[in-house]
């Protein structure tokens, strides 16, 4: 193993910050690259249109260099460096562009950018006849450049924004067949749950930045101890647990998961079982330096792990459908990863790291290789497929060496991935024990002993998964079908077979990909230099030899007994109606119907409802902090008001009963007149002439626009009783009172001097004009008159138009 | 004064909302011109009362000697006045549209919308 | 409802109306009046001459069709605001001139008279547009 050294920063130097170190050449392609798909995202339904069939080509090339580049940092960053990259953002709020690439997110670029070549590829020859392949381009590299994102982030508010684009884009393609409502649902499903899960992320985020005192991962992840002490560190722990639990389908969020499948094949493949479903685990990843090691950290991984990778197999047993059974499978192998995290020794770290890589390259084989099988034949369920090998010799090479890796058959990579799980899970008590002085605790040795049998149990189910999708279909008699098979076309046998090749390669070199893959990830997720066996294919006969014949003898028991297993795992799906699923769907209708009573209730379409209910709740609202804080000064000083000032308030409040009362509609526009003129009168009488004079004007106006359109309206009628007109009363007498009040208690504290003196002072220095009302609204505020005579403008138009399209409407009638 | 004014207003906010309050669309528009009134004459009290001194520069002066009633809420109820005008206007023909649509006046008969 | 007597009387007092509403808009500035009331004033001349004989023949009366007034209305109030932009200020800033007419004595006019024309040209067309419109129906 390459000896640990300390790590190289190396910084680039953007938007004038003054940095000492020199701008790298290096770190500036790394943004280069992100900057390069996300740029091809948005071209790519115009290259589509404009390059037909070889789209898939050109991309596929283009992914394939950066590919390559990522691949020629491994030396580097194996020997200790982390590339750095970083410009401000958001600089008022502390938020800076990092990205960050270490040993462990440079495995997981290699992975998205390796297997997303392929899945361009592929997804060109698969989807050649869809009208829409342009815009799967562009949702496709957009998932890449988001994930590619998340894995790179060095600023967990980056990291967030990254995540959730992951979430959306996988929305985007699950309902990828947008007219079939199956995929709509689905696509749902898988966006609540992660969207749920990113928001109680996003808050486990901001409270662990907030405790580390940096939103800089770099810097979070090595004060971990001040984390680990923090108050808030169980809470941080469960929101980031669960923004971890959803995106990677962790029990109980597994169920999106198979109701993803609804996505196109080489989605499935490449989303929901090689990248973003790895996206949670890889989260814990991430944060294990700064959140791992603690009881309730080992704990809650370890149990979900486990519980997760058990429900996975067994559910895979219940299903028909190659790819929902597949899915199950990954649900399985997540489980597998979030437990071997949560044990946290170096073994179990590596295993994870191995079997990581490993289930990236023959899960995504798999489901690409269901695809391919699914295209020739039409056919969608593993027990009427048979004796394919011959008619798609490639693909079936395909699938015997993705199922040998998954199996765990020497010498493929899949092989040491499984070793080194049933080492992690037999070594992880004693190891966790003899580390005393580590951080990490003891008190989970039982559960941890008991992992192992379990482990086991799982990969004898998956045994029968593998056979059932990866073996049986080529081998035996084919089955007459209305499309003989033919071997698929390049890109879609090249899409499987390379990632099960590159498993073969990777398992033979062993000893090269430890050293440069797996080592600097393990060195990343422990964060310290660590002195680990070399990885090789061969470790003689050791006990984990002796699991694996295990694993495969049972398996192969399971397998002839498989239809037994099925019956027994089909009445267990009758649990189903309390699973999580239900669960989903039932939360869904209630909130629907929740939804809809609250509408019916408030969104009656009765006015008279909606006007009560607003004025209730005013009159609670203002009126009772009212009546708490009420002063009446003008009362003692009765003595003030005139008795011109009585009769005009009475004349006033008369006409206005006299209104309400009236049971003609010429005498309410009488009665409406004379409220107009008593007030017109009161503006006299206080010092408004414009006003009285307008108000005179318009109240004649008004009387003959009522006259002239209430010769069109019905009488008067009362439609009301009695008790909703004395409840109406009492709700309107109520509401008078509160503004009675409210003017009362605003005249008494009024202490801010007026606006007005301003313009007093100046009406006739600067504006040449005496009559100040007139200066303020044709010289001091005339923006507003102009706005406001446009407001009228607009008025007249609508009138105009109202009337004049019935007048249309008409004409049609006479034609 | 302010007292009388304010129970004035309040009476016509009362008043007004009874009428809003109805069924019958004619009452809905004689209630809509009342709370406008009540609107108007909320914004004139709350400025302050001044009995008889308009904001008019007398001739020979060069600004207004206190007391003298307060212009600004003045020329916003001037605006106020000629738009309500305007938005009435606007309302009583829709309403007369409706009418003629759904052929009665009751406005628990227009709830529905593809009448 | 055709009346001799109002017929009559509102030819005799519509041209007096309508002086009255250009005194009003003029003497705004200085007294009570302005756009708003002297526009209304205009409005009412013409509906009374719709009353005493009929919407067609107010239509006649005022010449041009109400939506070219609301128009001209806010192109004068725009065009006053623009004013002032050309000569570098603020927009809708009032800017002066005093000129001596024989006979006349002294004379100031500004920007914010010419927005008050606006005022008035846009409440008179907008009153006799739903007036007419309505009483046409």
């Amino acid at each position: 193993m390459a000896p640990v050294g300390k790590p190289v920063t190396l910084f680039l130097q953007t938007f004038g910050q003054q940095d000492t170190h020199p701008a790298s050449a290096v770190t500036k392609i790394m943004i280069e690259c992100l900057l390069t798909i996300f740029g091809l995202a948005l071209v790519a339904p115009f290259l589509h249109w404009a390059l037909r069939s070889t789209t898939h080509w050109f991309l596929g090339a283009i992914v394939a260099g950066i590919t390559t580049w990522l691949a020629l940092q491994l030396p580097a960053v194996a020997s200790g460096a982390t590339l750095h990259a970083a410009f401000a953002w958001v600089p008022a709020l502390g938020v800076n562009f990092s990205l960050m690439a270490d040993g462990l997110g440079l495995l997981m670029a290699l992975i998205i950018c390796g297997i997303g070549t392929l899945i361009v590829i592929y997804a060109g020859g698969y989807l050649a006849d869809h009208p829409l392949l342009g815009r799967f381009y562009a949702y496709i590299l957009l998932f890449m450049g988001s994930m590619l994102g998340v894995v790179l982030a060095d600023n967990i508010i980056v990291l967030f924004i990254f995540w959730e684009l992951t979430s959306i884009s996988s929305y985007l393609l699950i309902g990828f067949d947008h007219e079939r409502a199956a995929a709509r649902a689905a696509a749902l499903k898988a966006l609540l749950v992660t969207s749920l899960g990113g928001l109680a992320l996003l808050a486990g985020l901001l409270l662990m930045g907030t405790a580390a005192g940096s939103y800089e991962l770099n810097e979070i992840l090595t004060r971990g101890d001040v984390v680990r002490s923090h108050t808030l560190y169980v809470p941080i722990l469960i929101l980031i647990l669960l923004g971890a639990a959803t995106k990677s389908a962790q029990f109980p969020f597994h169920f999106w998961l198979p109701a993803a499948m609804e996505a196109p094949s080489p989605v499935s493949a490449y989303l929901h079982s090689a990248t973003m479903v790895k996206a949670g685990v890889f989260l814990l990843a991430r944060l294990t330096p700064a959140l791992g090691g603690t009881p309730a950290w080992q704990g809650s991984l370890v149990a979900i792990g486990a519980i997760t990778m058990l429900v996975g197999a067994i559910l895979s047993l219940s299903s028909d459908g190659l790819k929902r059974i597949l899915a199950y499978s990954t649900v399985s192998v997540l489980g597998t990863l979030t437990m071997l995290i949560g044990i946290g020794t170096l073994t179990a770290i590596q295993a994870a790291v191995l079997y990581l890589m490993a289930h990236a390259l023959y899960k995504g084989a798999l489901f690409l290789l269901a695809g391919s099988v699914s295209h020739a034949t039409h056919l969608y369920d593993a027990d009427d497929l048979g004796g394919l090998a011959r008619r798609m010799p490639l693909t079936a090479v395909a699938g015997f060496l993705a199922a040998l890796s998954m199996m765990g058959i020497p010498p493929l990579l899949g092989f040491i991935g499984k070793e080194s799980l049933y080492e992690a899970t037999m070594t992880a008590a004693s190891e966790i024990g003899k580390a005393g002085t580590d951080h990490y605790s003891t008190g989970w040795t039982r559960p941890i002993m008991s992992l192992t049998p379990l482990a086991v149990a799982a990969h004898m189910l998956l045994f029968v998964v593998v056979v059932r999708v990866g073996v049986r279909p080529f081998l035996g008699r084919s089955r007459p079908s209305a499309h003989p098979p033919q071997e698929v076309s390049p890109s879609l046998w090249l899409g499987p077979l390379v990632p099960a090749v590159v498993g073969i390669i990777g398992g033979l070199l062993a000893g090269n990909v430890g050293s440069l893959i797996v080592a600097p990830a393990v060195m990343a997720v422990r964060g310290e230099p660590h002195e680990a066996a070399p990885l090789a294919l061969w470790h003689g006969l050791t006990p984990e030899l002796a699991l694996s014949a295990l694993t495969l003898f049972g398996g192969l028991i399971l397998f002839a007994a498989r239809r037994r297993l099925v019956q027994a795992a089909a009445s267990l799906s009758r649990l189903a109606d309390w699973g999580p699923d239900a669960g989903y769907d039932r939360a869904l209708a209630t909130l629907n119907l929740a939804a809809k009573t609250q509408t019916r209730v408030l969104q009656n379409g009765y006015l008279r409802w909606y006007l009560l209910t607003v004025l209730s709740v005013t009159v609670l609202l203002v009126g009772y902090p009212l009546i708490e804080h009420m002063e009446l000064p003008e009362i003692k000083n009765l003595s003030d008001i005139w008795h011109f000032e009585l009769m005009l308030a009475a004349m006033t409040l008369i006409s206005a009963y006299a209104a309400v009362r009236a049971t003609t509609r010429l005498g309410a526009v009488a009665a409406l007149g004379a409220v107009g003129y008593s007030v017109a009168l009161i503006y006299v009488y206080y010092g408004a002439p414009d006003l009285a004079m307008t108000q005179f004007l318009i109240e004649t106006l008004m009387v003959i626009l009522f006259v002239l359109v209430f010769y069109h309206l019905p009488p008067f009628s009362i439609f009301s009783g009695r008790a909703a007109r004395l409840r109406d009363t009492l709700l309107a007498l109520a509401f008078g009172a509160m503004m009675t009040m409210l003017i009362l208690t605003t005249r008494a504290n009024q202490s801010q001097p007026r606006i007005s003196e301003y313009f007093v002072e100046h009406s006739l220095t600067e504006a040449h004009g005496r009559n100040i009302v007139n200066v303020i609204l044709v010289d001091f505020r005339a923006i507003d008159t102009l706005g406001e005579i446009t407001v009228l403008a607009v008025a007249a138009v609508g009138v105009f138009a109202l009337l004049k399209l019935r007048r249309s409407a008409k004409k049609e009638e006479m034609r | 004064m302010n007292l009388v004014l304010a129970v004035v207003v309040g009476g016509l906010y009362a008043a007004g909302l009874y009428l809003m309050a109805r069924r019958s669309v004619v009452k809905l528009i004689i209630g809509l011109c009342l709370i406008g009134h009540a609107s108007n004459l909320l914004i004139f009290v709350s400025g302050g009362l001044t009995r008889g001194r308009p904001p008019l520069i007398r001739p020979g002066a060069e600004t207004l000697t206190a007391p003298y009633a307060d212009p600004l809420p003045q020329a916003l109820i001037l605006t106020a006045i000629v738009i309500g005008f305007g938005v009435l206007a606007f309302a009583m023909v829709l309403i007369h549209k409706v009418y003629v649509a759904v052929g009665s006046d009751d406005l628990d008969q227009m709830k529905s919308t593809d009448a | 409802m055709k009346s001799v007597i109002l017929s009559t009387a509102s030819r005799l007092v519509h041209p007096l109306l309508l002086m009255f509403s250009v005194f009003l808009l003029l003497r705004g500035h200085n007294e009570p009046g302005g756009g708003f009331s002297g526009g209304l004033m205009a409005a009412s001349a013409f509906v009374l001459h719709a009353l005493a004989h009929d919407a067609q023949t107010a239509r006649r009366a005022l010449k041009v069709q109400p939506q070219t007034l609301i128009g001209a209305g806010l192109l004068a109030a725009l065009a006053a605001g623009i004013v002032a932009l050309a000569i570098g200020e603020p927009f809708l800033t009032g800017s002066w001139t005093s000129f001596h007419m024989p006979g006349l004595g002294e004379w100031t006019l500004g920007t914010p008279l010419l927005f008050d024309v606006g005022v008035y040209l846009v409440v008179v067309g907008v009153s006799m547009l739903i007036i007419l419109s309505m009483a046409e129906d």
